[in-house]
C-alpha cells in the first residue's frame, strides 16, 4: 500500500528520469542536459496558461454560484470547453491601437508582463522533488520577480494615451509599491523559522506531526498567512483591491485601451500571478505539499486551490477599497502588524509552550486593539442647528 | 561538456552587448519614459550577468533593489513633471564634445589599469562560495557596526523626508 502511495506520490519525477534515461543511451551528455532543461520549462509554459484558461472558468461559475445564477455551462459539459471557446474569440478580435500611442511600448508591455508571472513558476515547489529550480534565494527570487511586474502595467498605461488607462497606472504603482512591503515583512518569520530562503528548505521545515505540523498553526503563522495573503490579493489586483482596473470609475484602468490577445495576456499574467501567489502562500505557511495520506502534488494543488477559491469568495463578497483607505490600511495597520509579528517569532524560537502560546496571543491581541483605535476614522460630531424664528 | 561551456560563453557575451546597446538608449533617446524603460532593461541584464556568474543572491537584490525600486522611483519622478506627456528633449548640448573627450580618456586609463593588473586566479578563489548564511552571519556578527549605523543613517533620512513634505503649519489669524 505504502508502495503506491510513494509510486504515485513521485510518478512525475519518475516519468521525467525515465525519459531522460532511456535519452541517455543513445544521445551525448549535453543534449540530455538541454532535454532536461526542455521538459521542465515545456511542463512550466503548458501549465501557467492552462492553469488560467480554467481559473477563469472556475470564477465564473463560483461567482454566478455567489450571484444565484449557473455562469458558463453552454460550450461542452458544465461549460468546460468555454475557456477554449474564449481563447478563439481573443484570437479572431481586432487588435486596435489608438492613433496617438507609443507603438513599441504599447506593443510591448503585454508581453514583458507575462514573462515574470511565468518566470515565478520556477521556484514554486508543485511537489516532494518537483520544484523546478531549487535556487537556494527561492524567496527572494520570488519577491525580486513579483517588483518587476509593475512597469509593465505602467509601460501599457503610459503607451496607451488616455488618461483612465493613465490613472489606473498610476493607482497601480502606488498599490503595489505600498502593498509589496508588508508582503515582503510577513514572509520574514517564516524565513527565520525555517532558516532558509530556498522554498523547499521552507516546507520541509514545516514536516513532522503526521504531516500536519505547518507554520499556520502557530500564532505568527496565522497572522503571517493572513497579512501575506490579504498583501497578495492586492498584488495581483483583484477585488476587492481592484483599484487600478475599477470599471466603475475607470472604464478598465490600465488596459483600456487594448484589445484582442494583448488584453488577453494581460488576463493571463493577472490570472498566473494569483496562481502562483496563492502557491507561495501555500508553500510559507500552510506547509507546501506536506500533508497526511494523500500525493503530495495533490496537497499542493489542494491547498492552492482552495485558497483561490477564497480569493474569489473576496470578489463576490466585499465591495471595493477606497484610495485613501487602501494607502492608509497598508501603512498603518498591516505595516505595524508585520513588524510586531517578526518580534513575536522571535521569542517564538526561544519558547514554544503553552505560557508562550497564551503571551503571543495576548500580546497580538493587544496591538490588534491599539492599532484598530489608532486606526479609527475621523468622524466629526454631528452639529444641530435649530431653526429659530 | 565543452558545447554547453561555450554556449555559456557566448550567451554572457551577447548578454553584455545588450546591455551596452541599452545603455546608450537611455543616454541618447529623446523620450524620457523610453530612457527610463532602457535603464531597467540594462539592469535587468546586469542581473543576468549576475547570474550567469554564479551570484544569485547579487542578482536578485539587484532587480529588487534597482528595477523594482529605483526605476519605479524614477517612473514615478517622471509621473510628476510635465514630461508625462511624452514630450522629446535633447540629450546633448554644447558641452558633449568636452564630454566625450574626458570620457575617452578616463576610457584609456581604465584600459590600462585593466591591463597592468595582474588578475590572480587561485585555486581558493575559485572554490570560494558566499551563501546566504555566511553574508548573514558577516552582517550580524563582524560588520555589526556599520551595519547598525547605516540603519540609523537610513532612519534619519526617512525622518528628514518627512519632515520637509509635511505641510506647514496654518498661520494663525490675526
Amino acid at each position: 500500500m505504502t508502495k503506491i502511495l510513494e509510486f504515485i506520490d513521485s510518478i512525475f519525477v519518475a516519468a521525467k528520469a525515465w525519459i531522460l534515461c532511456l535519452l541517455g543511451h543513445f544521445l551525448p551528455a549535453w543534449i540530455v542536459v538541454l532535454v532536461s532543461i526542455t521538459i521542465s520549462g515545456v511542463v512550466i509554459l503548458c501549465l501557467g496558461p492552462v492553469i488560467m484558461m480554467y481559473l477563469t472558468l472556475l470564477e465564473r461559475k463560483l461567482i454566478g454560484r455567489i450571484q444565484n445564477r449557473y455562469g458558463p455551462n453552454r460550450v461542452g459539459i458544465w461549460g468546460l470547453l468555454q475557456p477554449i471557446a474564449d481563447g478563439i474569440k481573443m484570437f479572431t478580435k481586432e487588435d486596435i491601437v489608438p492613433a496617438n500611442a507609443d507603438k513599441v511600448i504599447h506593443l510591448l508591455a503585454p508581453i514583458a508582463i507575462v514573462v515574470p508571472a511565468l518566470m515565478i513558476f520556477l521556484v514554486v515547489p508543485f511537489g516532494k522533488g518537483m520544484t523546478t529550480v531549487n535556487l537556494n534565494i527561492g524567496l527572494l527570487y520570488f519577491i525580486a520577480v513579483s517588483s518587476i511586474t509593475i512597469l509593465p502595467i505602467f509601460m501599457g498605461s503610459w503607451a496607451s494615451r488616455n488618461k483612465y488607462s493613465l490613472l489606473g497606472g498610476m493607482r497601480t504603482a502606488a498599490q503595489m509599491i505600498s502593498y509589496e512591503i508588508p508582503m515582503t515583512l510577513a514572509v520574514v518569520p517564516a524565513i527565520m523559522m525555517s532558516q532558509s530562503l530556498a522554498t523547499n528548505a521552507i516546507v520541509l521545515a514545516q514536516a513532522g506531526g503526521h504531516g500536519l505540523n505547518w507554520f499556520i498553526f502557530t500564532p505568527w503563522g496565522i497572522v503571517g498567512f493572513i497579512i501575506f495573503f490579504l498583501c497578495a490579493t492586492a498584488e495581483c489586483n483583484r477585488p476587492p483591491f481592484d483599484l487600478p482596473e475599477a470599471e466603475s470609475e475607470l472604464v478598465a484602468g490600465f488596459h483600456t485601451e487594448y484589445s484582442g490577445m494583448k488584453f488577453a495576456l494581460f488576463y493571463m499574467a493577472e490570472y498566473m500571478n494569483a496562481f502562483t501567489l496563492c502557491g507561495i502562500a501555500a508553500t510559507l505557511f500552510l506547509g507546501g505539499w506536506q500533508g497526511p495520506f494523500l500525493p503530495s502534488w495533490l496537497w499542493f494543488f489542494g491547498k492552492t486551490f482552495i485558497l483561490i477559491c477564497v480569493m474569489i469568495w473576496f470578489r463576490g463578497t466585499f465591495p471595493r477599497f477606497r484610495v485613501d483607505h487602501l494607502m492608509a490600511f497598508a501603512w498603518k495597520f498591516l505595516l505595524p502588524l508585520t513588524l510586531i509579528n517578526i518580534l513575536l517569532t522571535a521569542l517564538w524560537q526561544f519558547t514554544s509552550n503553552l505560557a508562550a502560546w497564551c503571551g503571543s496571543i495576548l500580546v497580538l491581541g493587544i496591538s490588534l486593539w491599539t492599532l484598530v483605535k489608532l486606526n479609527r476614522t475621523f468622524v466629526p460630531e454631528k452639529r444641530h442647528y435649530p431653526l429659530e424664528s | 561538456m565543452p558545447i554547453l561551456e561555450m554556449a555559456a560563453k557566448f550567451g554572457t557575451y551577447a548578454v553584455m552587448a545588450v546591455i551596452l546597446i541599452f545603455a546608450l538608449g537611455v543616454v541618447t533617446l529623446r523620450n524620457i519614459f523610453h530612457c527610463a524603460l532602457c535603464l531597467a532593461a540594462a539592469l535587468i541584464g546586469t542581473a543576468v550577468l549576475y547570474v550567469a556568474f554564479r551570484a544569485e543572491y547579487l542578482a536578485a537584490i539587484q532587480i529588487l533593489l534597482y528595477v523594482g525600486a529605483v526605476v519605479t522611483l524614477i517612473i514615478f519622478a517622471i509621473m510628476l513633471t510635465e514630461h508625462l506627456a511624452g514630450k522629446t528633449v535633447r540629450q546633448n548640448n554644447s558641452q558633449s564634445p568636452l564630454a566625450i573627450a574626458g570620457l575617452l580618456g578616463f576610457v584609456a586609463l581604465l584600459t590600462v589599469v585593466i591591463l597592468k593588473t595582474p588578475w590572480p586566479v587561485t585555486q581558493t578563489a575559485l572554490k570560494a562560495k558566499v551563501s546566504v548564511m555566511a553574508l548573514g552571519e558577516a552582517l550580524m556578527g563582524t560588520y555589526v557596526f556599520p551595519f547598525e549605523v547605516i540603519s540609523i543613517i537610513l532612519i534619519a533620512a526617512l525622518i528628514g523626508t518627512v519632515v520637509i513634505a509635511k505641510k506647514d503649519a496654518p498661520e494663525e489669524r490675526l
